[in-house]
């Protein structure tokens, strides 16, 4: 495909993207890339800028801090920042199309996912395996350590067959901002769009309880002193908005780069980023 | 260093669910034997560096057991090879060419011959007369005891020829 060709596949997967949330109600945000503050996720380094903050690793953040404050479901298209992060399958700078839906649990906003990927790849059934399939049994897992069933995890993913999967009942440890599944709190109501054997898309019914948020922030920088990674201050902003309250809803982020290079059959995200060759 | 063999990485892919740790899968080449595989290390995780550098030297002679070359700096210092450094390039060393050698804590445990090497035929079936660039080809012996196929007919024994070391091949009549 050529520079020509791949800029209008891109443009046209937008506009219908926008299309898409626009027949749905869903309105488009705007936020900060650069804020006072960062996530505490022990494995996602943010990219500090001296005197201003940190490029946003995600604007989860910030578009639930609109929605505590009485935003309508929401979308937002724009970039985000990781350090270090360069392969294959990764850029330190990539498009995230993320979107909160009031109302939804995890089961509809699968749905809605499915339905857009649709619209960008065309049709094609999305099976469903549970984390537990893919990584084998992790009961007893006392002497496993988490860094051996995140590479267990992510190679069970490149090795699922090819098509669309999503990934669910993450173990509880693993729920980042999802919610506990009411009905069995081992799990987190949380999934993950595979597709071709790459990570598309990560969805939560939100975890609402600020306690719970600052028990979870608490355990990621315990965590973070373990590897020795560098310490992460709890985005105030954020702690105060949900103290005030998020509405029930779910959210997703959605790999934009990564849908593009399978719209294209590309085989490394440098041949959709929006620059010439030379 | 991996296992306390000397390698070279050939590829390194990096591997990294959005919520999880961060891997490197490596794709190494044993220095000393050629071997490949593979290796996927965590994040952060490191090895030590091998003193490893290459350095080109000219090809002396063999006595049977080592295999000798000398710097060409001006130094003279000599290196002896054993077999298995020079195994892939024994069919192409001819005295006072130029070879690479890979230097591992001083030692030599490789041999890099140039892609292209001019060696004398010394055995061939006799030359047609009249065959020129057209017609078939014969195999011929060379001064390094090596056999290589696809000669013309029109080669004789003493002519010199340029040979391509990676796959063995006749490339032309050296001029001379």
């Amino acid at each position: 495909m050529n520079l020509a060709e791949r800029l209008r596949l891109r443009a046209q997967a937008l506009e219908a993207i926008r299309g898409f949330f626009a027949a749905r109600d869903v309105v488009e945000v705007q936020t900060p890339v650069l804020a006072p503050a960062t996530v505490t996720d022990p494995d996602v380094e943010s990219i500090a800028v001296p005197g201003y903050g940190f490029l946003q690793t995600s604007p989860e953040y910030q578009m639930k801090r609109l929605l505590s404050a009485g935003a309508p479901s929401i979308y937002q298209l724009g970039p985000v920042f990781r350090h270090e992060e360069r392969g294959r399958l990764h850029n330190p700078e990539f498009t995230m199309l993320e979107w909160y839906r009031l109302g939804f649990d995890d089961q509809q906003l699968m749905q809605e996912v499915a339905e857009l990927v649709a619209l960008v790849l065309g049709p094609d059934a999305v099976q469903t395996v549970t984390y537990q399939q893919l990584v084998g049994d992790v009961s007893g897992r006392g002497d496993v350590q988490r860094s051996e069933l995140d590479l267990r995890f992510a190679e069970a993913c490149e090795k699922l067959q090819p098509g669309r999967f999503f990934v669910v009942d993450y173990p509880a440890d693993q729920a980042a901002l999802a919610r506990l599944r009411p009905d069995n709190p081992s799990v987190a109501a949380r999934f993950e769009l595979v597709i071709d054997g790459i990570e598309i898309a990560n969805g939560y019914w939100e975890l609402l309880d600020p306690t719970e948020h600052e028990r979870r922030f608490a355990a990621d920088r315990a965590r973070r002193k373990a590897l020795g990674r560098t310490d992460v201050e709890p985005d105030q902003p954020f702690l105060t908005a949900l103290r005030r309250g998020l509405p029930n809803c779910a959210g997703v982020a959605l790999g934009v780069d990564r849908l593009l290079m399978l719209a294209q059959n590309a085989d490394r995200l440098d041949e959709v980023l929006q620059r010439p060759e030379t | 260093m991996l296992e306390g063999d000397p390698c070279t990485i050939l590829e390194n892919e990096f591997v990294k669910p959005g919520k999880g740790q961060a891997f490197n899968r490596v794709k190494f080449r044993n220095l000393k034997n050629g071997r490949v595989w593979e290796r996927t290390f965590k994040s952060g995780e490191s090895l030590e560096g091998a003193d490893v550098v290459d350095i080109d030297m000219e090809y002396l002679y063999t006595d049977g057991e080592f295999w000798h070359f000398m710097r060409t700096d001006g130094s003279y210092e000599q290196v002896a090879a054993a077999e298995s450094a020079v195994a892939d390039c024994k069919d192409w060393l001819k005295e006072q060419d130029v070879y690479q050698v890979t230097l591992w804590n001083d030692d030599p445990i490789a041999v890099t011959p140039p892609n292209f090497v001019e060696l004398e035929v010394t055995d061939t079936d006799p030359g047609l007369k009249g065959d020129t660039a057209n017609g078939g080809t014969k195999p011929a012996t060379l001064s390094t005891g090596a056999t290589i196929k696809g000669v013309p007919l029109f080669i004789n024994i003493g002519d010199i020829l340029k040979v391509d070391t990676r796959t063995g091949e006749y490339v032309s009549r050296a001029k001379g």
